[in-house]
């Protein structure tokens, strides 16, 4: 991994090496517009091969799956310093960014204008952009979709915050038909490119209705794309990801995840939406995650690690679709795999990545495939009650001492 | 002209004598001297003040008008066999009856206003330009459908002439043609969206939301409730407890317009772009009738007498309506409307050969358009090597 940074480092440095015209982004037909920084993205295996492949793919967009950061807290790349920030703070940042890149791009949601956004993510853009770019919906989350949805329609391209994924439960058909379907029944016709946004997960005590998993309801839709965050850097990539894409995407931040501090690069970068990301590489064991569980699972490697284990961690990010490229080479590294997710036991992620991965990969698995998820109950109050709830570190520890049989 | 127009304004004239002319110039069809017409019925207004009963018109209008709305009718009793005969399957929900809304309409507004509809849409689409082959080719499923067969029914769209469709579920359109509105309004494009829905859907939730965000943010949307007095099989007044829908936006000013007319229909929607423009949303409510039932599986005669169906047929019918305007008028003669209705069968049938031999979509068309490209990046299957679906 440090070996990929280094890559990086020599890239930005010879600039002969690489026309930075080529590292233009956003190949749509629509002009870019604003500023054209030098981007650079190293592949997760560090390899820099993408812009040389002669393919149909313009190549010009490389994007970077790899963590900035080991398990520990802060450690940014050797040779720029970049700059500290919390997560909402990045998603702001790529929003703003967007935003003056594209001034399709608008804001939708209840309280994101003036208010600032219940949790910070579009403070200040109202003041800068205007009531008409970030606007303050009433409370009706069936129709503002459904006019984001519309206003897509036509080629704007909105970001629609739910203010907790769990209201937009009350969007699911405007997300469902609309959204995922229309480019579809239109014969192509329309894009969608919307993205839809917002806070879920468990949080603390917050309640059964706050505390939603919408992933694991939204993932069968065709149409539709989703993807998780869990980190600031990689926050701030998939946002911008999100809003280039011509397809309606799904962005689920977590609610406890918001004031993570790290440091991220001072220049622009985009990351691939259906790109995992490989947190740790291992050989024991392959451990899949997404979002929040994503630090339970570190947390548990710290245990395993003086247990003598070397689990490899993939943060899948994209759950739809999978990235079956690289969940498969570990799996064909490890032949192990242990899945740990905060969604539901019942129609989760966590089971159709299982389906996935036997349907493909079952040659290659020495062991069953365990899935580590949230139980099947509404989301207690009590603090006692949603620790058990959700998947503990311990828990994890002894999966995967169990699996290493 | 003033004398005229004193002569005109006979408030209670029965239904069947309504056309009163006033022709200022002789008649001849290349001078396209202007014809004023009185709709039908006085518009009611709520919260605003309604436009004038008198409606200018030209000859050659009025003989496209009798040619588009034979048209739609001709397709749309033409699909009817054509479902009995099993060439169109699943649901097919026909327009007849409700002509005038669509013509007027479109005589109203420009390419540019966008039009969103439900499911009732074969005529829409093709007053906003779309082909009779295109329709039937999509009704049948063949790859030349508009949308290349993969929509349906219930799914026409035509995005170059502002027809956004289109769709299934009861009253979701509306808040769509509110974000069109919105679109509209934050381009700065001068031009407005007609969400076009159903007394049924008009006891939907979200179409009070999205006329309340609408009327909040100023947007330029037209809601134009098609009220033919039936929810599938409920009749108005068993679903909605105030079926005075034009009045239902409360703080939104709102049109009663006879839906039969297309006179009527022309003017009021003329009225509403204006209003919409300058002041937000508005809503009209179009007093109209179909002869079908709801969909091709409704017989329409369990929920509604045989003899009200042939009661409208007679006293409102839209087509007959300007047939007789246009008699009366001496724009044409009789024999010459029945050549017009002749040509137009014609060429239904000409559409109807022809998209019977359109071949169906290829099999590599069920993943084609389930993502639009995005980044260069390619989305792949289950196995990134092996890419399921390529995408265009």
């Amino acid at each position: 991994m440090a070996a990929a940074l280094q890559t990086a480092a020599l890239l930005s440095a010879s600039p002969n090496l690489i026309d930075p015209q080529r590292f233009r982004v956003g190949l749509s037909a629509r002009s870019l517009i604003g500023r054209r920084g030098s981007i650079f993205v190293v592949r997760s295996d560090g390899r820099t091969s993408g812009f040389f492949n002669a393919k149909s793919r313009s190549g010009n967009l490389i994007t970077n799956a790899v963590a900035t950061k080991a398990d520990a807290s802060t450690s940014s790349t050797a040779s720029k310093p970049g700059h500290e920030l919390l997560l909402f703070e990045a998603l702001r940042e790529g929003l703003e960014e967007e935003m003056d890149r594209d001034p399709h791009v608008c804001v939708m949601g209840e309280d994101v204008g003036h208010y600032g956004g219940s949790y910070k993510v579009t403070k200040g853009l109202a003041t800068k952009y205007g009531d008409l770019r970030v606007l303050d919906t009433p409370i009706a989350e069936n129709s503002f979709t459904g006019m984001g949805i519309g206003a897509a329609m036509t080629g704007l391209r909105p970001v629609v915050e739910g203010m907790n994924m769990g209201f937009l439960l009350l969007a699911f058909n405007q997300i469902s038909n609309n959204c995922g379907m229309l480019h579809y029944t239109s014969g192509g016709q329309f894009k969608i490119p919307i993205v839809i946004r917002g806070p879920g997960g468990v949080g603390r005590q917050l309640g059964a209705e706050h505390s939603q998993r919408l992933e694991s309801y939204f993932q069968s839709i065709p149409g539709l794309q989703m993807v998780a965050c869990s980190t600031a850097y990689n926050a701030k990539g998939l946002m911008k990801a999100a809003i280039r894409s011509e397809n309606p995407v799904v962005l689920f931040e977590h609610v406890l995840l918001y004031n993570l501090k790290e440091r991220i690069p001072d220049e622009e970068y985009v990351l691939c939406l259906e790109e995992a990301e490989m947190v740790r590489p291992g050989e024991h064991v392959t451990i899949l995650t997404y979002s929040r569980m994503r630090y339970h699972v570190m947390q548990a490697v710290k245990t395993l690690v003086n247990k003598g284990y070397d689990p490899e961690v993939i943060d899948i990010r994209s759950l739809k679709p999978f990235d079956l490229y690289t969940i498969g080479n570990s799996v064909k590294k490890t032949h192990r795999v242990l899945i740990v997710e905060e969604c539901m036991r019942t129609g989760g992620i966590g089971s159709s990545l299982r389906a996935a991965i036997i349907d493909n990969f079952w040659d290659y698995l020495d062991a069953p495939i365990m899935c580590l998820s949230s139980q099947d109950v509404p989301t207690p109050y009590a603090g006692t009650l949603e620790e058990w709830t959700v998947v503990q570190p311990a828990q994890i520890v002894a999966a995967v001492e169990q699996l290493c049989q | 002209m003033a004398a005229a127009a004193r002569r005109l304004s006979a408030a209670s004239l029965p239904l069947r004598h309504h056309h009163l002319l006033l022709r200022p110039f002789a008649s001849s069809a290349s001078g396209q001297p202007p014809i004023a017409v009185e709709t039908s019925v006085p518009f009611t207004g709520h919260k605003i003040e309604p436009p004038s009963r008198l409606v200018d018109t030209t000859p050659s209008e009025l003989l496209s008008f009798f040619r588009d709305m034979s048209m739609m009718r001709r397709m749309e009793i033409a699909a009817d066999s054509l479902y009995k005969s099993k060439l169109i399957r699943g649901f097919c929900h026909l327009y007849d009856g409700q002509e005038a809304v669509a013509i007027g309409l479109e005589a109203a507004i420009t390419k540019k206003d966008a039009i969103i509809t439900a499911y009732r849409d074969h005529c829409i689409f093709l007053a906003r330009g779309g082909s009779l082959v295109e329709s039937y080719a999509e009704l049948m499923g063949r790859r030349s459908g508009c949308s290349k067969g993969k929509g349906g029914s219930m799914h026409f769209y035509k995005k170059d002439s502002g027809f956004f469709g289109g769709h299934g579920i009861v009253g979701a359109q509306v808040p769509l043609g509110c974000g069109l509105a919105f679109a509209q309004k934050y381009t700065k494009e001068g031009t407005v969206s007609f969400a076009l829905y159903g007394d049924g859907a008009a006891n939907q939730g979200q179409l009070f939301e999205a006329l309340n965000i609408s009327a909040l943010w100023d947007l330029p949307v037209i809601l134009v409730c098609e009220n033919n007095h039936y929810g599938m099989g409920t009749a108005e007044w068993r679903a909605a407890k105030s079926p005075a829908y034009y009045k239902r936006g409360d703080y939104v000013p709102g049109l009663k317009v006879d839906g039969m007319d297309v006179l009527a229909v022309k003017q009021a929607c003329k009225f509403a772009k204006e209003y919409a423009l300058q002041n937000g949303p508005i809503i009209l409510e179009m007093d109209t009738y179909r002869y079908h039932g709801h969909s091709m599986s409704d017989p329409g005669s369990t929920y509604r007498t045989r003899d009200e169906i042939t009661g409208v047929r007679q006293e409102r019918d839209p087509i007959e309506r300007i047939r007789k305007l246009i008699l009366s008028n001496e724009v044409a003669t009789a024999s010459e409307l029945k050549d017009i209705e002749k040509e137009v069968r014609k060429e239904v049938d000409d559409a109807i050969a022809q998209a019977k031999e359109s071949p169906m979509p290829d099999p590599s068309e069920l993943f084609t358009n389930v993502y639009a490209k995005g980044l260069g990046a390619e989305v792949f299957g289950a196995d990134r090597k092996e890419v399921k679906a390529v995408l265009p």
